[in-house]
C-alpha cells in the first residue's frame, strides 16, 4: 500500500516536472525531451490505475513514435532559441493568470463536487482489468465503429501531411512545362510563384 | 490511492499546458503544450475508468491518443510548409489564413 503511494508521488512529481520543463525551457529540443520524461511518468501513473494496455501504448506510440516525429522536425527546422516576448506584452501577464484561474476552478470542482466515490479507491476489479485482451475484445465488438473511424482519421491525417509538406514549387514547374508543351498562349501564362514569395521575404 | 489525487494531478498538468499554449510563441512548443493538455485529459479519463470499474474510459483514452497523433502530423506538416515558404516560425506573425 505504501509502495503504491510512494510510486504515485514519484511519478506525479516527474510528470509535473516534465510538463513545467516543456513550458519553461527555451530550446524546443529540450522541450521535446522534457515531454518524453512527462510521458514516461504518465505511463507509470496509468499502470497504477490498472490500465496496462494504455500504459504500453503510451510508451510505444507516444514516447516512441510521435516524439521521434517531433525530434525530426526540430532537427529539420533547427532548434532556434526563441527570444522572450518583447517588452513583456499583455499576453505574458494575462496568460498565466488565466491558466491559474482554470486550475483553481478545476480543483474546486474536483474537491467540492461531493461525489462520494472520489474519496475511495474505486470499484472492485477483476484480475484482467485493463489487459490487452479485454481492451482488444471491446475494440472489436462494442467500440467497433469508433475504432474504424479512428483508422480512417489516421489515413486522412497521413495523406494530409503529405499534401501539406510536399515541395510545391517543383509541382508548379511541371504544370507550367505541361502548359508550354500544349502550347498555351503566352498571355495567359501566370507569373512564376517566386515573385509573390520574395515579397514575403 | 484515492482517485481524487489523480484528478488533481491531471488538473495541474492541464493548467501548465494551457499556460504554455497562451504564452509561448514557437508553434512547435505550442503543439507540445497541446499534447500536455490532451494527456491531462487522458489521465482523468483513465482515473474515472478505474473509479467505475469499466473499460469505456480506457478505450476513450486510446481514441484520444489517435486524435493527438493526427493533430501532431497535421501541425508538423503545417510547420514544415511554413519553413519551406520562409515564413517566420512564430504564431504571433502568422495571423492570416492566406499564407
Amino acid at each position: 500500500m505504501w509502495f503504491e503511494q510512494v510510486l504515485f508521488f514519484l511519478a506525479g512529481i516527474g510528470a509535473l516536472a516534465g510538463a513545467l520543463g516543456v513550458v519553461v525551457l527555451r530550446n524546443p529540443f529540450y522541450s521535446v525531451l522534457a515531454l518524453v520524461t512527462h510521458l514516461l511518468a504518465l505511463a507509470v501513473l496509468f499502470l497504477l490505475l490498472n490500465a496496462e494496455f494504455i500504459a504500453a501504448a503510451q510508451v510505444v506510440v507516444y514516447a516512441g513514435a510521435v516524439m521521434v516525429l517531433y525530434i525530426f522536425v526540430v532537427a529539420y527546422i533547427g532548434g532556434l532559441d526563441e527570444p522572450l516576448r518583447p517588452e513583456g506584452g499583455l499576453v505574458n501577464v494575462v496568460g498565466p493568470l488565466f491558466a491559474a484561474a482554470i486550475g483553481v476552478e478545476l480543483c474546486i470542482a474536483f474537491i467540492a463536487s461531493g461525489l462520494s466515490a472520489l474519496d475511495t479507491r474505486g470499484a472492485d476489479l477483476g484480475a484482467d482489468f485493463g489487459s490487452p485482451g479485454e481492451i482488444g475484445q471491446l475494440l472489436l465488438t462494442r467500440f467497433l465503429v469508433p475504432f474504424e473511424a479512428a483508422s480512417y482519421l489516421l489515413l486522412m491525417a497521413a495523406v494530409g501531411a503529405v499534401v501539406l509538406a510536399r515541395r510545391r514549387r517543383g509541382l508548379e514547374e511541371v504544370e507550367i512545362g505541361a502548359l508550354e508543351e500544349v502550347g498555351a498562349p503566352p498571355g495567359r501564362r501566370e507569373p512564376p510563384p517566386e515573385t509573390t514569395l520574395e515579397v514575403r521575404v | 490511492m484515492d482517485v481524487v489525487w489523480f484528478l488533481v494531478l491531471s488538473a495541474f498538468i492541464f493548467v501548465i499546458g494551457a499556460a504554455g499554449v497562451l504564452t509561448r510563441r514557437n508553434p512547435l512548443v505550442v503543439l507540445l503544450c497541446l499534447e500536455l493538455m490532451l494527456n491531462a485529459g487522458n489521465l482523468a479519463l483513465v482515473a474515472f475508468a478505474r473509479m467505475h470499474g469499466g473499460h469505456a474510459g480506457q478505450v476513450f483514452a486510446l481514441i484520444v491518443m489517435v486524435i493527438a497523433a493526427c493533430e501532431v502530423v497535421i501541425g508538423l506538416g503545417i510547420i514544415v510548409a511554413m519553413y519551406r515558404n520562409r515564413l517566420p516560425i512564430d504564431v504571433d506573425e502568422m495571423s492570416e489564413l492566406r499564407g
